[in-house]
């Protein structure tokens, strides 16, 4: 978002005269284009001509000059109007002012990566006809409880202007924002033709604020809830939908977890004939995924419900309904979720459906290896799966008592081989896979998993065009690794994610800084790294090394000194999100990086070794940082120790919603 | 927000835990209240770790075994993530809900916790007690016969019941809310009035 920062700096070319060839043969027709469209000319033509200082005697040359400027700003709107890319769009926009005019008319989805980055007010002052938005809020280590609640990021005040500058506003995406019923009503009754809300861990609403979407959206196509907390405000959202046809698509509430009526959404279901994604909460039945089934065999994207037998049919003893049939009813079928309370045995159900699936998610079904194997088998065109691994053994207990120790550990010798066992499937099956997220399910770092580097060799063996994976494992090796990084050339997203702190490579006992190391130097394409385990400076010498793409950084219990931090500053150019916990990292370090901070979205440090002086040092060396430390809750304003920081670019300078355990320095 | 509770996993945990050791773990989202701080780790600045108090064992505030600490956010799990895993325990123990009871009639409603009653002679008293009417016998065929008012409840389908058909287990684990209709109303539901 370089544009935003160098408005000032941006070339003024209206003294420029046009080349020649437009000013000897446009003129003539350029004055019947003003004629006939004057409209399109008027617009641009008032602001060419306040350009012309009025000192200067307007000559002919430079009279003839204002039309062939208007014709290309005519034709840059129409052209622009095909550049769909905001990076395009924003290199566009630096051209020179006129450029920059036609880009702010043409720009349609507004991104927004960071609400406190700009204002509503501001945004929209220069965009006038936006009909998509996305927002971002809240940085991504506030979903591990690392900062208090109700810090902001309030969609309120967008909202509001949103309301009032774009009445023909379609679509809405949010991430990290916190949202109350109200913005919703607003929302609903702001935009007559809105199509789109989707929300990715959002919180702060309840089905109360559904109802005024559902009711009121009367073009709705997508209503999108992921990762969502929606508090239970016992209303039925769901029979509020319009009477007769809808032009539903997508609708995902496998997030809100209350009770629905059921009745009135298999009546929705069965009134939506474009709706192609349905993705259920864990109060659905099996029976009654049965019902919707039946009635939207057109679904493409399908995440079940509770996936059992419910007790109460078990006990009347119906016969049960033919789930496979209605599965392979289901022809168009490429992605499945939602598994949730699952009975195993009702997998083979989906048996119909795997030759196709593209993507499968299984990171919330308590299955072994052994019920795993016979679906995954089939799904040769698998592309992206997630898994959840069950981890069932607290080991910590024994440090002590040998011999349990040691029964221990043939145990876990099995249970490794089951669930690397699982992924060995993926691996030799799904030889189309680009995205792999392993979860452990009982999110323990002292737990030993059954996953491990094994699973991880296997993976990068079999899956060779894998682009992006999460891998959690209690521990892992460099040669994993490293294998891996000379496998998975197309990888552009590599997070492993070593629970055990500070744990080193299980093998040889060195720390894992070869393996990241082999990573960044082999995987030209990569963007995005997590770092975990035991690390020394010198991984972070690699990745300042040979990093160069590397957009997102993700750091915790990792480093030594200083140097870790001021290798990765002065050696990623392209670095625009760097979220770090736990790691020696002090001001030296922050200051290593005043080269990069506009360049960047945020930066976060939590529980490093920052002091307030360090980082007043970067508020005052950089106006246009909001420099914010953030305490825990109840904490006093103690001493000069920075628990978290976290330092962002805008244009708006320090914001007024900030809690009161949030310090902006200046 | 409601990332109130911890992963607790000990129904399908295998664990070879040591006689008489209870474990449970405590509510994440309090530990940056708790404000504990250890300097556990030489290699950083203090983490937001908690200490555990290694002889509690019954008190709720003890998480890992002794000599082990948590730390906040750690690993990086969302808390979405790890409450749908916990839902399903909760469910399990549905035991300790309160339902809400409505009375037809009444101007506000009110809630009981199921659990403490132990069938349903109990609880159709403290049924009356609580609203002041008077419940008649009970019977398969012709439910609440010649009473004024009829207890029913909305099972975990949405349907509405009469209360007294099932085994009471059962009544507790599917009962959502009660209501107490009048019986006039409840003709429905098998009564001759």
């Amino acid at each position: 978002m370089r544009q935003d920062l160098t408005v000032q700096q941006m070339s003024e070319d209206d003294d420029r005269s046009p080349p020649l060839d437009l000013r000897c043969g446009a003129a003539p027709s350029i004055n019947r284009a003003r004629n006939c469209s004057g409209e399109a000319v008027s617009g641009s033509g008032s602001s060419t001509s306040s350009s012309i200082p009025a000192s200067v005697p307007v000559t002919v040359t430079e009279y003839q000059s204002q039309y062939p400027d208007q014709v290309l700003e005519i034709v840059l709107e129409n052209v622009l109007q095909f550049l769909t890319s905001r990076r395009d769009r924003n290199a566009a926009s630096l051209v020179c002012k006129s450029w920059w005019r036609a880009e702010a008319l043409t720009r349609s989805e507004l991104f927004i990566g960071n609400c406190y980055a700009v204002s509503p007010d501001r945004a929209r002052g220069r965009f006038r006809r936006v009909r998509s938005v996305v927002l971002k809020g809240k940085p991504r280590f506030a979903d591990f409880n690392l900062m208090p609640p109700d810090w902001g990021a309030h969609f309120g005040p967008w909202v509001c202007v949103l309301a009032n500058a774009y009445p023909w506003l379609e679509k809405v995406y949010l991430k990290r924002m916190s949202i109350t019923d109200d913005d919703l009503a607003l929302l609903a009754e702001s935009f007559s033709g809105f199509k789109e809300l989707t929300l990715v861990c959002c919180e702060g609403f309840g089905t109360c604020g559904l109802a005024f979407i559902a009711s009121k959206c009367r073009q709705l196509r997508v209503l999108d809830l992921i990762e969502t907390e929606v508090t239970d405000d016992e209303v039925d959202w769901i029979s509020l939908f319009p009477e007769g046809e809808t032009c539903l698509e997508s609708l995902i509430f496998d997030c809100v977890d209350c009770a629905i009526n059921f009745e009135a959404l298999e009546k929705l279901v069965a009134r939506s004939p474009f709706l192609r994604k349905l993705r259920l909460n864990r109060h659905v039945s099996i029976r009654q995924l049965y019902r919707l089934m039946v009635r939207a065999p057109q679904l493409t994207h399908l995440g079940t419900g509770k996936y059992g037998p419910s007790e109460v049919a078990q006990r009347q003893g119906d016969t049960e309904p033919d789930y496979i049939a209605a599965f392979a009813a289901c022809k168009s079928l490429v992605c499945l979720s939602g598994f949730r309370e699952i009975t195993p045995d009702y997998l083979s159900a989906i048996y119909p459906v795997c030759a196709n699936l593209t993507s499968l998610n299984f990171s919330y079904a308590t299955i072994t290896a052994d019920q795993l194997k016979p679906v995954i088998c089939n799904c040769h065109k698998l592309q992206i799966f997630w898994v959840g691994v069950p981890c069932v053994i607290d080991y910590q207990c024994f440090e002590e008592i040998w011999v349990l120790k040691l029964i221990l550990a043939v145990i876990m010798q099995a249970l490794d081989s089951i669930c690397d066992e699982g992924l060995q499937a993926v691996a030799a099956t799904c030889k189309e896979l680009r995205e792999l997220r392993v979860f452990p399910m009982n999110a323990q770092e002292d737990v030993e998993g059954p996953v491990s580097e094994v699973g991880l060799q296997a993976i990068s063996e079999g899956c060779r065009k894998l682009q992006s994976i999460l891998y959690f494992c209690q521990r892992m090796t460099n040669a994993a690794v490293i294998a891996m990084s000379s496998n998975c050339l197309e990888l552009e997203v590599f997070r492993l994610c070593i629970m055990g702190r500070h744990r080193p490579d299980h093998a040889t006992g060195e720390p894992m800084d070869e393996g990241f190391g082999a990573i960044v130097r082999n995987c030209r394409k990569l963007t995005r790294l997590a770092v975990s385990g035991l690390l020394t400076d010198r991984a972070f010498g690699y990745i300042g090394k040979y990093g160069k793409l590397i957009r997102t950084l993700s750091v915790a219990f990792a480093g030594d000194s200083d140097m870790g931090l001021k290798y990765v500053l002065e050696g990623c150019p392209k670095l625009q999100k760097l979220e770090i916990r736990d790691s020696p990292f002090g001001d030296a370090a922050l200051r290593s990086g005043l080269h990069h901070y506009y360049n960047m979205r945020f930066l976060w440090m939590s529980s490093c070794r920052l002091t307030r002086q360090g980082c007043q040092e970067i508020a005052q060396a950089m106006p246009r940082l909001v420099v914010e430390v953030i305490r825990s809750d109840d904490e006093e304003e103690t001493d000069n120790y920075v628990e978290t920081l976290y330092m962002y670019r805008s244009l708006e300078g320090p914001r007024h919603d900030a809690p009161k355990f949030v310090t902006i320095l200046r | 927000m409601a990332f109130e509770r911890d992963l607790n996993l000990e129904a399908t945990e295998l664990r070879l835990g040591l006689p008489g050791t209870q474990e449970s773990r405590s509510n994440k989202r309090s530990l940056p209240d708790m404000n504990i701080v250890d300097d556990q780790d030489h290699r950083s600045g203090s983490s937001r770790v908690i200490a555990n108090a290694s002889n509690a064992t019954k008190s709720e505030e003890e998480t890992t075994p002794p000599s082990k600490t948590q730390v906040v956010g750690w690993p990086p799990i969302r808390s979405y993530r790890k409450n749908s895993l916990q839902a399903k325990k909760s469910e399990a123990e549905a035991s300790g809900i309160y339902v809400k009871v409505s009375m037809d009639g009444a101007p506000y409603l009110r809630k009981i916790h199921l659990n403490i009653y132990k069938d349903y002679p109990e609880l159709l008293k403290a049924l009356e007690d609580m609203f002041k009417f008077k419940v008649g016998e009970y019977s398969e065929s012709e439910g609440y016969n010649g009473s004024e008012f009829v207890p029913t409840y909305e099972d975990k389908d949405g349907d509405w019941m009469l209360v007294g058909d099932v085994p009471w287990e059962m009544f507790i684990t599917s009962c959502k809310r009660l209501r107490v209709m009048k019986g006039s109303e409840a003709r429905g539901l098998g009564c001759a009035v």
